[in-house]
């Protein structure tokens, strides 16, 4: 499959999943939110722009807003969320070889340790700008700490259940 | 001129992800008045025919549930009915009747529209309900919603098919209520912790409160109906910075599993509301 279309099944899988599994568990408490969305974005090809990145996350954010009602709050922090991106991974990985002869970050391409860094701090700026803009509407500085470190921790964990449920090939990139 | 250009070849993608933050605040503060002129014509007809496709799978899951409540609901009708209440026999007592109302005068105010709800959700801060029943279909804004066991929220948009409702769990709700026992009135209102439990808040210490107390619309609010049940108290704590309780209240409506709904229409809504806001503006 080619990456282009394996995206855009990604993009309609993560959507309803998002919408239609997860945000109909009664939830626990007010803090635990199942977020796993934004792991479309996490791991789209090493090779886009990160113009195209922010724009696709722009939409991406906004489509899952309409379903959810809330317009603009779930886009914006995707788009944060593609800007700062291509800057944690220019810290993690080396940047030639790893991006020359693979596609997208995964386990295999990045190695364990950099790439569960990868996604908690990704995880993290997501759900910190997220919690911000709706503590900015309401809440309190209780409401925004808990809820940042428990979702953050709900979401690294479902990340972690979704990478051994879904076996991605680190597959080496052909010369095309 | 070169000079300009070479700025912005450097800094094109901060000048680009400011610029779509910019886009996607201003959506998310003036949500409700770009949603309408923007898109609430694509977007609402497109997730809501989504959206319906998905009730319609998942509503096989709870028909036992939706007929338990529906069989409840027929029975407490058939209690109402005027076919069950006799009488006296006049020809035997003597009354003056001395009322000077004439009953052929009535007039319906209320009018209930059923329609299904398409989606509903419980889990984020604000939470909203899709119905599929539209513009087309008699639905307004400013509608009150109401499930079979209690009140659901407030109808925020229409297109010409759906309707997107403001539920009860949303952080901006406020509905006026009061206590069934002796009409003190106050607001309820959502904290955000439960979708089973919301705060009714501005009741006075002098009003004697207990544990199972019932909470009903009061008949202040222009869009809801007086008498519909909103729940009854499960914990009475008081506010130690005012001369209020705080009330909790267990939601009579189960927001879990919400399958039909119906939109009240007022007919002296518009009359209502018009003249609450001129004298406001004086």
């Amino acid at each position: 499959m080619s990456p282009l279309v394996k995206n855009i099944i990604r993009f309609v899988l993560f959507i309803v999943i998002q919408v239609f599994i997860l945000n109909e568990i009664p939830p626990l408490h007010r803090f635990i939110v199942p977020y796993i969305y934004f792991l479309y974005i996490v791991w789209l090809p090493f090779k886009m722009t990160r113009i195209g990145l922010m724009v696709l996350a722009f939409f991406f954010g906004l489509f899952y807003d309409l379903f959810i009602g809330t317009t603009g709050l779930h886009a914006a922090a995707c788009v944060l969320l593609a800007y700062s991106r291509p800057y944690v991974l220019a810290i993690l990985i080396p940047h030639e070889s790893t991006e020359q002869s693979y596609i997208e970050p995964s386990i295999t391409s990045m190695g364990w340790a950099p790439y569960a860094v990868y996604v908690s701090i990704l995880t993290f700026i997501h759900h910190f700008y997220l919690v911000l803009l709706e503590w900015l509407q309401f809440g309190s500085f209780g409401y925004f700490l808990g809820k940042v470190i428990s979702t953050t921790g709900i979401s690294i964990l479902l990340i972690f259940v979704a990478e051994m449920l879904v076996s991605r090939k680190g597959r080496y990139r052909m010369n095309s | 001129m070169k000079n300009i250009l070479i700025f912005l070849q450097q800094y094109v993608n901060l000048i680009c992800f400011l610029l779509l933050q910019v886009i996607s605040i201003q959506l998310l503060t003036t949500s409700s008045k770009t949603h309408e002129t923007f898109f609430a014509d694509i977007s609402n007809e497109f997730t809501g025919s989504i959206n319906s496709r998905y009730s319609g799978l998942k509503s096989y899951f709870s028909l036992y549930e939706t007929n338990r409540l529906l069989a409840e609901e027929n029975s407490k009708l058939r209690n109402a009915l005027s076919a069950n209440f006799q009488l006296p026999p006049t020809t035997v007592i003597n009354t003056i009747d001395t009322t000077l109302k004439d009953s052929t005068s009535l007039f319906r105010k209320y009018t209930y529209l059923p329609a299904e709800v398409v989606s509903n959700s419980f889990s984020q801060q604000n939470n909203y309900l899709m119905l599929e029943r539209g513009a087309k279909q008699g639905i307004r804004k400013g509608m009150a919603v109401v499930s079979a066991t209690g009140i659901v929220g407030v109808v925020v948009e229409t297109t010409e098919n759906f309707s997107k409702v403001m539920s009860l769990l949303h952080r901006n709700s406020r509905v006026s209520a009061m206590l069934k026992k002796d009409h003190t009135t106050g607001s309820v209102e959502w904290d955000g912790a439960d979708p089973s439990y919301l705060i009714l808040k501005n009741i006075t210490r002098s009003t004697k409160i207990v544990k199972g107390d019932t909470v009903l619309t009061s008949n202040y609010s222009a869009n809801f109906p007086s008498n519909l049940m909103i729940g009854t108290i499960s914990e009475v704590a008081l506010d130690p910075a005012s001369n209020y309780y705080v009330l909790k209240v267990k939601t009579s409506t189960n927001f879990y599993n919400i399958q039909f709904a119906n939109a009240i229409d007022n007919i002296r809504y518009n009359e209502q509301t018009e003249l609450e806001n001129s004298t406001k503006s004086q």
